[in-house]
């Protein structure tokens, strides 16, 4: 287990030494940082006093070996349009996106599981049908479109929800929540919605693939013949089963959630990380732009490596690989 | 204390013989209604079962030895399939009849069932321990130390070596012959009346398959408990069963004791199967010979001949075996034959046995 540990926490090293790799071609080469830092009517002299102070006029090797040192220590940089360290910017942020990608992917979880064993015990029922044309659906709508028809109708028509923003909110240390109020999970609500919808039809029809196949295993055919009552075979013997690629898409989605609920956040007008990359990549904002990426990798790779370890939890037969 | 009474219901005289036997399946049918048409997997079946005793089930793949076991379970997945006529009577009951949870109670407690693939008919993410416990918890309301204890101790009986370890181990973390043992503690943890083996060593290699007959023998004897031994094999047959039960196409062609069997085959289908089973050395030293194969396929149960199943197979098939279906007559010594060549064939008294 030690050793395996180990072994992914190193293979997620090198992902990210990759990431900063290509992050920094993006920062060095693309765009002109000088241009954006003295303005479009600097002199030349000024210019080369740009270029001197962010080190440009070293090799791009010690160049790349600082901003691997600064990137260590937190330091990215400050945005060019607001003055801000990049880093903080972003991270004042997270709780706005954590929040919502958690509610989403509560959601779909929930929702996504409960359908897809129900699903799979009665195929051959009209709800059967209905389920997975709406997952089917959820899957081929793409999000912008199923925000735009929750505003329609919950917003606009029935005007019982909130169509942006994030409503009132509670700060508590450094963290600013919306869980705590009602206007704030009823702010919630929309925007989680539209980014639990895709996820929700792909566990969905994850589970219910997986269950359908669970079972027709001879071990299911075992735990009926024990003389187990429907709920243990099912609920215990099938789904057990079931959820180790469930709980592992799952964990991958969510850190998809929260690097790229761009889309949904933009929609919703939702001040989370999503929202504010968008704006630095209209203004070029390339410390934000960067340090955004950088995070991004850094919470999927997390995620996946505790994803791997609770799926080798899960699995008898790989935990000691 | 429950428990208790419960584990030996073998021996309890609430239950000791009600004039008739343990289980006695009459008429039973169960059909596959699939998209071709309708698969009648068991047709007809009678046999029946007595107390402490080993009857074998014997016949070719598909012939719906599996099919029967499940409807005795009440296992036959359904749909496809359905019990479309006859009774099962266990203890009084008509197990065709019996609503859901009361079969439930039944299930495992007291008829158990093991399968062929030891590899997957155990759950891989529960321990062996836990999946035996199961059986103490569900069936006699143990709770969970004590049901864990009880499920170490039935993996000593099965003859495990290092019980409390291997109880803690997964499926996957022991062999072939050990999960079957393991499989065998499971059904017998509850002490059932009956066990249906479904070809219980198939899948096992020759000398594992050896340990666990002699295993099922003696624990038949420290059970009381009858078993039906489902296979294709004649030499598993020979080694464990009182009594055979020969299957073609849904239905029973022959039922004999074995050692009359063995001796006198007289369905020729029976006499076929003994013809190509191989002999094992100890039993007739010195006459090896060619085996024998039954020529020709297993009919597709959805196009059975009309007449005798077996007429296109049977080197000894007359003009009528193939219009009138045979009917399964009494030949003496308990002895049933379903063939023309026998007397007995209502419809046809005129017919001798010499036609072949
Ligand atoms: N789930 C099912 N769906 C459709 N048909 C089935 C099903 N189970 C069994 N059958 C039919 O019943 C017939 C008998 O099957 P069964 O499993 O009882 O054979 P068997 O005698 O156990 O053979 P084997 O030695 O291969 O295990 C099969 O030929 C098949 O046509
Ligand atoms: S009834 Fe006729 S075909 Fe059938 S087994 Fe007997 S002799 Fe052969
Ligand atoms: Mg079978």
């Amino acid at each position: 287990m030690a050793t395996y540990i180990a072994r992914r926490l190193l293979q997620g090293i090198v992902v990210l030494l990759a990431v900063s790799m290509i992050c920094f071609i993006i920062f060095r080469y693309m765009g002109d940082p000088v241009l954006a830092m003295a303005g479009k009517y600097a002199t030349q002299s000024e210019i080369e006093e740009v270029r001197h102070m962010l080190g440009l006029d070293q090799p791009s090797y010690v160049q790349y070996g600082r901003f691997l040192w600064n990137a260590l220590h937190g330091n990215f940089g400050k945005s060019y349009v607001t003055r801000i360290p990049a880093l903080g910017l972003i991270l004042e942020r997270f709780p706005a996106t954590f929040e919502l990608a958690t509610t989403a992917i509560c959601m779909s979880f929930l929702v996504g599981l409960t359908l897809g064993v129900l699903v799979a015990l009665r195929p051959h029922t009209w709800y059967n049908r209905l389920v997975m044309a709406g997952s089917l659906a959820g899957i081929s709508v793409p999000t912008f479109l199923t925000g735009i028809l929750l505003i329609m109708v919950f917003a606009v028509y029935l005007g019982i929800l909130p169509p942006f923003g994030r409503g009132k909110t509670v700060t508590i240390g450094f963290w600013r929540t919306g869980f705590l109020t009602i206007d704030g999970i009823k702010h919630l609500i929309l925007p989680a919605a539209t980014l639990a919808t895709y996820q929700l039809a792909v566990l969905l029809r994850l589970t219910r693939a997986g269950m359908r196949e669970v079972l027709a295993e001879e071990y299911i055919k075992t735990a009926w013949a024990k003389g187990l009552p429907p709920r243990k075979v099912i609920f215990k013997h099938a789904l057990r089963n079931v959820l180790i690629p469930v709980v592992t898409m799952t964990g991958l989605q969510f850190g998809e959630l929260i690097a790229f609920s761009i889309v949904t956040e933009t929609i919703f007008q939702w001040p989370g990380m999503g929202n504010l990359l968008l704006t630095s990549i209209y203004e070029t904002d390339q410390p934000v732009i960067v340090t955004y990426i950088m995070l991004a990798a850094f919470i999927i790779i997390t995620i996946n490596m505790v994803v791997d370890i609770l799926y080798a939890v899960l699995n008898p037969k790989i935990r000691y690989d | 204390m429950i428990a208790t009474a419960n584990a030996h219901s073998g021996q309890n005289p609430r239950s000791l013989p009600k004039a008739g036997h343990l289980l006695e399946i009459k008429g039973l049918k169960t059909y596959f209604y699939l998209f071709e048409g309708v698969a009648r997997a068991v047709d007809d079946v009678s046999l029946h079962l007595d107390r402490s005793e080993v009857v074998g089930v014997v016949g070719e793949s598909g012939c719906g030895k599996s099919v029967t076991a499940q409807s005795i379970m009440r296992l036959v997945p359904e749909p496809p399939g359905r019990i479309v006529g006859g009774s099962i009577v266990f203890d009084g009951m008509d197990l065709v009849k019996l609503p859901a949870d009361r079969i439930r109670n039944i299930r495992g407690n007291r008829i158990a069932m093991i399968f062929q693939e030891p590899m997957t008919s155990l759950n891989p993410v529960f321990t062996i321990g836990d999946q035996i416990a199961e059986m103490f918890r569900q069936h006699m309301h143990l709770g969970r130390r004590e049901s864990l204890e009880r499920a170490v101790e039935m993996l000593a009986r099965v003859q495990i070596p290092e019980p409390a370890k291997r109880a803690r181990a997964y499926p996957h973390q022991l062999s072939g012959g050990m999960r079957q043992r393991a499989m065998i503690a499971m059904a017998l943890a509850c002490s059932p009346e009956i066990l249906i083996a479904d070809e219980p060593t198939t899948a096992l290699d020759v000398t594992v398959q050896a340990q666990i007959l002699d295993l099922m023998l003696q624990l038949r004897q420290d059970f009381h408990t009858a078993i039906i031994m489902i296979t294709h094999d004649l030499g598993v047959i020979a080694e464990m069963a009182q009594r055979v039960v020969v299957m073609y196409a849904g239905k029973v062609v022959e039922e004999a004791l074995t050692a009359d069997l063995f001796d006198r085959p007289l369905h020729p289908y029976t006499a076929g199967l003994l013809e190509s089973m191989p002999r094992l050395g100890s039993r007739r030293p010195g006459r090896s010979r060619k085996l024998k194969e039954i020529k020709g396929m297993v009919p597709g149960l959805l196009d059975l001949p009309p007449g005798c199943s077996f007429a296109p197979r049977c080197p000894r098939a007359m003009d009528i075996c193939r219009r009138r279906v045979p009917e399964l007559v009494p030949a003496g010594n308990g002895r049933r034959v379903r063939c023309r060549l026998f007397p007995g064939q209502g419809d046809t008294s005129a017919t001798t046995a010499d036609g072949g």
